[in-house]
């Protein structure tokens, strides 16, 4: 193939995974990433590491989105991102280490969790009757925020700051192992162990993970990982990609077409998981 | 944004918000100057026909799709000194790999004016958190571990 072929082949998936993963709500990377090692047969940690950079592009365009909207708790994001910038440094540690055998495996693992966390979405309540505790007290996680659909201001309080902190950690140990934002561990820790409203968790993690994409991307760059002839288009493509996805998501949401979308995701995941151990990936 | 929808946050969320969205305004420019730069490398490269590294296109794709390896020193720069020399020869695969960088530096940026907004609460604990952050940031860039 010509290179200038393979060149525009990678711009335009990564244009449609990143529409895509704005439509799934599960970000374009955990998309390319399969598409890369699967489709065009490159080394997975060129896969990653283009990934990564993509994911910053993506979340710090978005950012100013997420602080107008005034639901994003600065406070707790900061607070954990102590926790998810250490285990990324970690995790892209680790994935140097790995082979690409054992990435694929992990990847296909992740990612048909995350689809399938996505599909089975439930309702957006708000958590009742939760006593913050003395540490997030003392931390001042605690907010408010005003909820249009509900029409009232929403006050929340936090709890279980040692174990949201914790998977938080792992949450950013994944996302620098597999070049993700992994923003479904991080809503799990902030939703299900510290009890925030889900629209807090969304928001702040999303908030988040540019932070946390920047701290493996580094180690990444400094590997050689973030190759240019890959990178520069993916990184454009998943930009663009999402940015008309955005739009899209807002006339998609809850429609089955999302769901069918889901289900195809797992089943790629779970191939991701069979090349791996049948060793055909790179 | 009026004051009765936020009543009850604590006192120094406003100055924060207004704050922390010019900051985030500061970051969507670091992306869209970051995605230019890198479009300025790949137009070159398309003019040039070159990475200006070794080896030239077309063997250069057969050895991307089978090694890993080839991501040594001739074949991109992996570390800012050389990005930056290479991009000053105005070589396309170093003018990418400073979009690149200028990207991953955008975040380290927010976190550092963070620690000054903080420090603009007089929240001595959140500054020591953010410089923590900060910390990790930098030793990643600059650490070279794995």
């Amino acid at each position: 193939m010509e290179p200038f072929t393979f060149f525009v082949i990678l711009f335009g998936s990564s244009v449609v995974a990143g529409a895509l993963g704005a439509l799934l709500g599960l970000g374009g990377g955990v998309i390319i990433v399969p598409v890369l090692t699967l489709m065009a047969g490159l080394n997975i940690h060129y896969a990653i590491g283009a990934s990564i950079v993509s994911v910053i592009a993506t979340s710090s365009g978005a950012a100013a989105t997420y602080v107008k909207d005034k639901i994003t708790n600065l406070r707790l994001g900061m607070f954990l991102e102590m926790a998810t910038t250490t285990g990324a440094v970690v995790g892209a540690w680790v994935a140097g280490v790995l082979p690409g055998r054992a990435l694929s495996v992990v990847f296909g693992l992740v990612l048909a969790h995350a689809a399938w966390t996505m599909y089975r979405s439930r309702e957006e309540d708000v958590p009742t009757g939760v006593k913050g505790s003395a540490l997030a007290t003392r931390l001042r996680l605690h907010g408010a925020y005003y909820d249009p659909a509900l029409d009232r201001k929403v006050d929340y309080q936090i709890t279980g700051v040692p174990q949201g902190f914790g998977m938080m950690w792992i949450a950013g140990l994944i996302s620098g192992l597999l070049g993700i934002g992994s923003g479904v561990f991080k809503v799990i820790a902030m939703d299900t162990m510290m009890r925030a409203p889900i629209k807090v968790s969304t928001t702040t993690s999303n908030f988040m993970i540019g932070v946390t994409a920047a701290a493996s991307a580094g180690i990444y760059f400094l590997r050689g990982d973030i190759h240019p002839f890959i990178a520069a288009p993916v990184v454009l493509g998943i930009l663009a990609g999402t940015m008309a996805g955005t739009h899209l998501l807002l006339r998609l949401r809850g429609a089955a077409i999302r769901k069918v979308f889901l289900v195809v995701l797992v089943i790629i995941a779970l191939q991701m998981v069979w090349r791996g151990i049948a060793g055909t990936v790179r | 944004m009026s004051q009765e929808k936020t009543g009850s946050m604590p006192d120094d969320m406003e100055p924060l918000t207004r704050m922390e969205l010019m900051i985030s305004y500061a970051l969507r420019v670091g992306v869209l100057l970051s995605a230019a730069v890198i479009l300025v490398g790949i137009l070159w490269f398309a003019l040039t026909q070159n990475t200006g590294y070794s080896p030239v296109l077309p063997h250069h794709l057969r050895d991307i799709l089978t090694f890993h390896q080839t991501s040594g020193p001739g074949f991109f720069p992996t570390a800012l000194p050389a990005v930056l020399r290479g991009a000053m020869a105005r070589k396309p695969y170093a003018i990418i790999g400073l979009g690149m960088l200028l990207l991953i530096l955008t975040p380290v940026v927010r976190v550092a004016l963070s620690v000054l907004f903080f420090l603009v609460q007089r929240d001595r604990l959140y500054v020591g958190f953010t410089l923590f952050v900060l910390a990790v940031l930098i030793f990643s860039l600059f650490s070279g571990i794995g």
